[in-house]
């Protein structure tokens, strides 16, 4: 039997003053703390880029959920990154409208050109590319988002021209 | 409100950005919020039920009955919530909405909690909407500043807040009652009903779901009065919806049209035919979740009952065309896949069932399938039938996946004997 | 009640349960997964599918799942209509099942392979891959094998909705739903161990029996109860091979119902200990070698004590071996094996429960209670299953507000959303934080003594007749006012205290406030927690007389025999040592090796409680005979059969004795309605300790010689040690494992209930010893001494896993418990200079390591109890500490396993760290 004081399990870090802040005011809206934590979780991924467990465990603390509840919200939720992801997230819609005209082969195109698959982040740490279900913007397909900004009608050389600015900026 | 045949859309003009809370009411915004607050909550309810607004959102039930089920208040805690959680494959009108006319929401909000005397609204938004969230939060901040939420609106006696909440991406969660196990910071797993929500809903308490474009109609209807209102639809039907089209047509989008337009004009007038080299083989009337329809219902009113005996469901009436050159089978697959991997986890069926259907999809895609494997997809089409399941997510995925079959069956039995003849995208 | 018909049987049924449970109760064959007795219904697994008809008309009919639909006056159902879907539904959750049947601990007793072959999956379609998980390590109860998981959701219903665990969930979603915890280690719910059984296939499974495995079919079990601490719960050990493998949870409707505690079921390795004592053995002098005796010399030589002796019986020994040793020594001569001052609260208790108008509480009672006070017990480490029992109480308001909607009972989910954070009120009085104070309307941390001034002011505030308090703070009016408010206010209010505090000023305000409570017939609810499983059936075979442990050890006796006691654990070292050393001779009768049994010139070897036949009283007066589970090696007998007298025959059968005893017990008649009698049979056949699928009756001796012996006999009638005789399916007086065609898991025991869920087809919760109907109103004074202490004062801290003498020497319990140690204020802490690995010097006791908590009060400190490194009994009221000189903490010391919520510390729901860190 393992002494569990000597465990090398994470623990929570330290949140930061901007977390908090944006935390403090989410909860102005809830009369639950418990309602105000995928928010949270929300919040840390936007500064950290993706919710580590010492972040989850932060975000318990914080507002005095147990992790495990907290990490039965994270999880089921597709966008709360439990793992680390690149600086820019490419979001690429594989649903119906986008699959009809092609997403297919944009997947391919993005894979060969960036050398990972889904779920994988380039070496570089520049992007990670996660399929994405219908982003709402059929009549415009195919979509992608990256980051926090929408790309519509996509063509490979489209692509390639996002690609390379956020490259560009880093 | 000016009198408008488009009430939903009359703000928005391409190309330009929303209206500000000042533009909003100088073109005749805010007006159904004064107006609501001299009636009497019930009145109110009666007013919209009158008008036979129905659901926006995909069942299309009629939204002041919806209300009415709600208790008399109690001093607690009560509701109003708008499924902003647009994520139905082939959908994209709330974005539309909230993007370029998020005034109209805030006012419809209002309007509605002040005939639902809620205590607090909250917008459940689609996380990655990202411009529809900026819009929001512009405008419901200055919706406060202009006194229009907060405490005692417009100097009544009625106060109320408003917040917005961004999800994180679950279809499950356009479910009223997973939508509400979410805000709750819970996993979105759905509710039993009964209790409904109006009576035990958001933290227990009396609540009220409904989708955005479904309170986009309330301003209109509260200022211009049911008259108007009915006389906006078309065969039969009342009011304006958004409708729209995906797919290889010429000119895909939404638009609002009247109530009972049919799907052929809008497909035809407003989206402006296929492609050219293509050819409409089926199409989803409203969404992922809908049976297939034939070029040959294209003459059908938009109207839930027809739609109904044309064997589909009207849904969010955003359709999205199967050409010729699309495989029907990988279509289904591609939905298939989708619901699989939305499905909460919570029932059977839908949780095992789903990815079950999905592997042999994958399958017959690949051409590996068999014969018994479309005996199997067939079963599966009646064990996920409606009842069956906990929520309608796995019988919505059934219902192209039985039209399919049933329409495309001999290309379904080719995958068997040759895999799947048409080019990959 | 109404009418239903179900595939053109007439059935009568409850409107207000679902369908499911009325068609299980009329013993129909319905398969299910998700639904559970006593935790409602949730609709998830979609298994229980049946056919509703609109009317008489209507043939084709809607397909419900009969769990989540109320039965409907007049209507018709069918099971047979809808037995495709329930087919479909089966084989997708067996989609991603890895059919690892041979291989997996549930096998054989698994709901899954029932359900499974019931629903008529036997034929495999799916080709695709399964989607598999990685397993976590849950600590040394319960093993996890998430392969096997269907989904079902009863893990975390039962872990989080009902017993309160926040350290395990759900996670994922869709087809990659995943049941565990955050992060891998120990589960810290006292209850875990459910798991196992809750599950209806081997995800959870019983660690301790995995090491030790076999298959169900080949345990011989018995009826038992639990011997692990005064609540009394009942339990099916089985044993193969000799040694005693598992224990599992026997339903008993009024006590334990469908759950145990982690302690019962897994603290029985002790039976198998390699401390067991085998042999018997006789020594001349103290220090002499020892030499082995038959069993035949060993009980001549304890007999002839007789007319010499004093007897010091045993809190842990059965009502039965207790008047033995009554028996033989005579009654003057018989004194009780507890503390002094345990002595004394023993005696109270049995004062409140005779002589005052309350009633006690049954578990089943506790768990109806809408209003709640806990004086002074830590009820989780003391008697975790009425902590389980307060978790249910806690809910009443959810279904009262239900009630109000008209939402039925059984709609789990629902009633839960509804109530939100909202609770029925329980107060906590206690001297530090305890596991319960997350559901508590308020928690009042103070001394017992100030515990016990409140209790006394709360009955004064419910009745102006009861002695007052004078002397309270605006803010202890304030709580007494809320609690006496919230009391009067419940239908069904509850008071619960108890021995381990030591304060006796505690039961008497507890009792003043019951009985201010009780109300012309009305009893008020009470629930005195004692700390042994048979404590209050020593007491009441004194009978009265206040014989006490520090009287016999002032006695003069030359001689003494004492029974299943070691009393270092019952006086002060220094004395005990005094006294035995005194003795010429001391006969120890204990199926362990304990300190006493050191100092003895004569060992005799007992059976522990699976190898024992006898009655235990539980906290409330309940007494239950357990019969053996299996026969002890032949030098072993159960320590009723040592001290027989020629007054009994040699070795009389066990219910002579319970006779004797019941003529002295009040209400003693009532001890032979506990058995059918011990010459009963069915039909001339005594009912089988083993299954009727036991294996290698004829094998299993082979290797030793190939002729089968003669079965092993059980002279106390009832029960054979074979397959031979008729297993009851209706007697449940001696309702042993569950089993029925078609359900070979637990859950085959709603066919031998009255109805689903409720009590047992005849009876068999026990006898009820005090009936509740002596009561006076009558006072205790509001009396309560506070000396001036030298030092922190003291309050003793229990622990689950470890305090309790027996349990804790069972390797699964050890691996959970921890080295003795004090609990201190952080002031204080740094008061004394303790840094993070330092010890704290306890008077001259030796030295321990600490603890800080927050909840402790600055100038008090919780003193271990039981745990290995310092004699609790050794402690004063007032204990000097100072930080220990040349400290190196014990390898034993492990503070992460010591489970505690006090409000500010690191994590809410955290673990023990040692010192400040």
């Amino acid at each position: 039997m393992s002494n569990l004081i000597a465990s090398t399990a994470p623990k929570a870090r330290q949140l930061t003053p901007e977390e908090i802040h944006d935390i403090e005011h989410e909860k102005t809206h809830y009369p639950y703390a418990q309602a105000v934590g995928l928010e949270a979780l929300k919040i840390v991924q936007k500064y950290q880029g993706w919710v580590s467990d010492e972040s989850l465990l932060a975000v318990a603390d914080y507002l005095k959920l147990p992790p495990d509840e907290l990490e039965g919200v994270a999880t089921f939720f597709n966008m709360i990154f439990r793992r680390p992801v690149g600086k820019n997230v490419i979001l690429l819609c594989d649903s119906v409208a986008c699959w009809m005209l092609g997403c297919d082969s944009l997947k391919s195109h993005i894979s060969s050109k960036l050398g990972i698959d889904y779920g994988q982040t380039t070496a570089d740490n520049q992007f990670t590319l996660i399929p994405v279900p219908c982003l709402g913007d059929c009549d415009k397909a195919p979509t992608m988002m990256v980051g926090d900004v929408t790309y519509r009608n996509l063509t490979p050389a489209k692509i390639d021209t996002i690609l390379a600015e956020c490259k560009a900026r880093g | 409100m000016t009198l408008t045949n488009k009430p939903l859309t009359k703000n928005i003009e391409a190309g330009r950005a929303a209206f500000n809370f000042a533009q909003y009411q100088a073109a005749g915004g805010y007006q159904s919020v004064a107006k609501a607050l001299t009636y009497k909550p019930r009145d109110l309810m009666k007013l919209v039920q009158d008008s036979g607004l129905g659901g926006r959102g995909g069942a299309g039930f009629n939204t002041g009955l919806k209300w009415s089920f709600i208790p008399e208040p109690d001093g607690g805690p009560r509701y109003l919530v708008v499924n902003a959680d647009e994520m139905e494959p082939g959908t994209f009108k709330d974005r539309l909405l909230m993007e370029n006319d998020p005034h109209l929401l805030i006012e419809g909000m209002i309007t509605a909690a002040i005939a639902l005397q809620a205590t607090m609204s909250y917008i459940f938004l689609r996380g990655e909407y990202k411009e529809a969230e900026k819009a929001l939060l512009k405008a419901i901040k200055e919706a406060y500043e202009a006194g229009m939420l907060g405490h005692n609106i417009q100097g009544s006696s009625y106060s109320l807040d408003m917040a917005l909440h961004t999800s994180a991406g679950r279809y499950i969660c356009g479910e009223e009652t997973a939508l509400i196990n979410a805000l709750e910071g819970k996993r979105a797993n759905p509710r039993f009903k009964p209790p409904f929500p109006q009576v035990s809903g958001l933290w227990g308490r009396p609540t009220l779901v409904n989708n955005v474009e479904t309170i986009c109609n309330i301003p209109g209807i509260v200022a211009n009065g049911v008259d108007w209102f009915k006389g906006l639809g078309i065969n039969g039907q009342f009011g304006t919806r958004i409708s729209g089209v995906s797919g290889r047509v010429k000119n895909p989008g939404c638009w609002e049209m009247p109530v009972g337009t049919t799907f052929r004009t809008l497909f035809e007038d407003y989206a402006g035919g296929m492609q050219d080299g293509y050819q409409m083989k089926a199409f989803l009337p409203g969404g992922g979740s809908t049976d297939f329809l034939l070029p040959e219902h294209l003459d059908l009113p938009m109207i839930p009952g027809d739609v109904q005996k044309a064997g589909s469901r009207l849904g969010t009436s955003l359709i999205m065309v199967l050409d010729d050159k699309t495989c029907p089978v990988g279509c289904v697959h591609n939905l298939i896949k989708f619901f699989a991997h939305e499905s909460c986890g919570w029932c059977t069926p839908c949780r095992d069932g789903l990815p079950w259907a999905e592997h042999m999809l994958l399958k017959l895609e690949k051409g590996e399938g068999s014969l018994q494997d479309i005996e199997i997809l067939k079963e599966a089409c009646g064990y996920m039938a409606p009842g069956n399941t906990f929520c309608a997510l796995a019988p919505g995925a059934a219902e192209p996946l039985q039209s399919g079959l049933k329409y495309f069956m001999d290309e379904f039995v080719e995958h068997v004997n040759h895999g799947c003849k048409y080019h990959k995208h | 009640m109404a009418k239903i018909t179900v595939d053109g049987k007439v059935f009568e049924v409850d409107p207000n349960n679902n369908l499911l449970e009325e068609v299980l109760s009329h013993k129909q064959d319905l398969p299910y997964f998700c639904w559970h007795p006593s935790m409602g219904s949730v609709g998830s697994c979609r298994q229980c599918a049946m056919i509703e008809y609109a009317n008489d008309d209507d043939q084709r009919g809607r397909q419900i799942m009969a769990c989540m639909t109320s039965p409907r006056e007049g209507a018709r159902y069918s099971i047979e209509k809808a037995a495709k879907f329930r087919a479909q539904a089966i084989e997708s959750i067996m989609t991603s099942h890895p059919h690892d049947c041979p291989v997996c601990e549930e096998g054989g007793e698994c709901h899954l392979q029932d359900m499974t072959v019931m629903s008529g999956h036997t034929y495999r379609r799916y080709d695709g891959k399964k989607s598999t998980h990685t397993n976590q390590d849950l600590g040394p109860f319960i093993g996890h094998e998430m392969n096997r998981c269907i989904t079902c959701y009863r893990c975390v219903r039962f872990y989080r909705d009902y017993a309160g665990g926040t350290d395990f969930g759900p996670q994922a979603s869709h087809n990659h739903t995943y049941f565990g915890r955050f992060q891998e280690g120990t589960l810290e719910s006292e209850f875990s161990g459910n798991l196992a059984e809750v599950c209806p296939t081997g995800v959870f499974t019983d660690k301790v029996f995995s090491k030790q495995y076999s298959r169900k079919w080949d345990l011989q079990t018995s009826p038992s109860v639990c011997a692990a601490c005064g609540v009394g719960c009942n339990i099916n050990p089985g044993e193969r091979y000799g040694t005693l493998r598992r224990v599992v949870n026997r339903f008993n409707d009024e006590v334990n119902g469908y759950f145990i505690c982690d302690k019962g079921r897994f603290g029985t390795g002790y039976v198998n200990s390699n401390q067991r004592l085998r042999v018997n053995m006789s020594r001349s002098s103290h220090d002499g070698q020892p030499s082995e005796l038959t069993p035949t010399e060993a009980k001549a030589h304890l007999r002839a004590m007789k007319g010499k002796a004093i007897g010091i019986g045993s809190p842990r020994a059965s009502v039965e071996a207790n008047f033995a040793l009554r028996a033989l020594v005579g009654k003057d001569n018989f004194y009780a094996g507890v503390s002094d001052a345990e002595f004394g609260l023993l005696s109270q208790v049995l004062d409140i429960y005779q002589n005052r108008p309350v009633h006690a509480a049954s578990i089943k009672d506790i768990e109806k209670s809408d209003a709640v006070l806990v004086l002074g017990e830590d009820v989780t480490n003391t008697a975790a299953r009425i902590a389980l029992a307060l978790r249910q109480s806690v809910k009443n308001i959810g279904r009262e507000m239900a009630a109000k909607l008209k939402l039925p009972m059984w709609h789990d989910a629902a009633i839960r959303t509804l109530a939100m954070d909202k609770k029925s009120p329980l107060y906590i009085l206690s001297a530090h934080a305890t596991r319960l104070d997350d559901i508590a309307k308020q928690v009042h941390i103070a001394s017992a003594a100030d515990s016990a001034r409140i209790g006394f002011a709360v009955a004064h505030a419910l009745d102006i007749s009861a002695p007052a308090v004078n002397d309270l703070t605006a803010a202890e009016t304030t709580l007494v006012n809320s609690i006496a408010a919230d009391l009067k206010a419940a239908k069904n209010p509850l008071v619960v205290a108890g021995t381990s505090s030591l304060e006796p000023a505690l039961l008497s305000a507890a009792a003043n406030i019951a009985t201010a409570l009780a109300n012309g017939d009305k009893h008020a609810n009470i629930a005195l927690c004692v700390p042994e499983a048979n404590s209050l059936g020593l007491m009441l075979l004194l009978d009265g007389a206040q014989n006490t442990l520090g009287k016999a050890m002032q006695s003069g006796a030359n001689e003494a025999i004492v029974l299943e006691n070691d009393l270092y654990r019952r006086a002060a070292s220094a004395a005990v040592t005094t006294f035995l050393t005194s003795l010429q001779n001391l006969a120890v009768i204990d199926s362990l090796q304990t300190r006493t049994g050191e100092a003895a010139n004569l060992v005799l070897a007992a059976g522990t409680f699976a190898e024992t036949t006898g009655t235990f009283v539980n906290y409330e007066g309940r007494a239950q005979h357990f019969y053996s589970t299996f026969k002890a090696a032949k030098e072993i007998m159960s320590s009723a059969k040592w001290l027989c007298d020629t007054e009994f025959g040699q070795e009389p059968r066990i219910h002579i004795l319970t006779g004797g005893a019941a003529a002295i017990l009040p209400n003693g008649y009532k001890l032979q309605k506990l058995t059918p009698g011990a010459d009963w049979t069915f039909n001339g056949a005594k009912a089988p300790r083993q299954h009727h699928r036991y294996s290698g009756r004829t094998a299993m001796r082979a290797h030793i010689n190939v002729h089968e012996p003669k079965q092993e006999q059980d002279e106390d009638g009832l029960m054979t040690f074979s397959m031979e005789g008729v297993p009851p399916t209706t007697d449940a007086t001696i309702f042993n494992s569950p089993w029925a065609p078609g359900w070979n898991s637990n859950q085959a025991l709603f066919k031998f209930q009255k109805h689903t869920g409720a009590e047992l087809s005849q009876a068999g919760h026990g006898e009820l010893l005090f009936d509740g109907s002596a009561g006076a109103k009558a006072w205790y004074a509001a009396t309560v001494t506070k000396a001036t202490l030298q030092g922190f004062a003291m309050f003793p801290l229990y622990h689950l896993f470890g305090s309790e003498e027996l349990t804790a020497k069972s390797d699964a319990i050890q691996a959970r418990a921890t080295a003795a140690y004090v609990a201190l204020n952080p002031a204080d802490a740094a008061r004394l200079g303790l840094g993070a690995s330092d010890g704290v010097q306890v008077q001259n006791n030796g030295a321990v390591p600490f603890l800080v908590r927050n909840s402790v009060q600055p100038g008090t400190v919780g003193i271990s109890v039981g745990l290995s490194g310092l004699n609790f009994q050794d402690m004063t009221t007032g204990v000097a500490l100072n930080k220990a000189t040349n400290w190196q903490n014990p390898k034993d010391w492990r503070a992460g396993n010591i489970i505690v919520s006090d409000a500010g510390s690191a994590s809410a729901y955290g673990r023990g760290t040692q010192g400040n860190g």
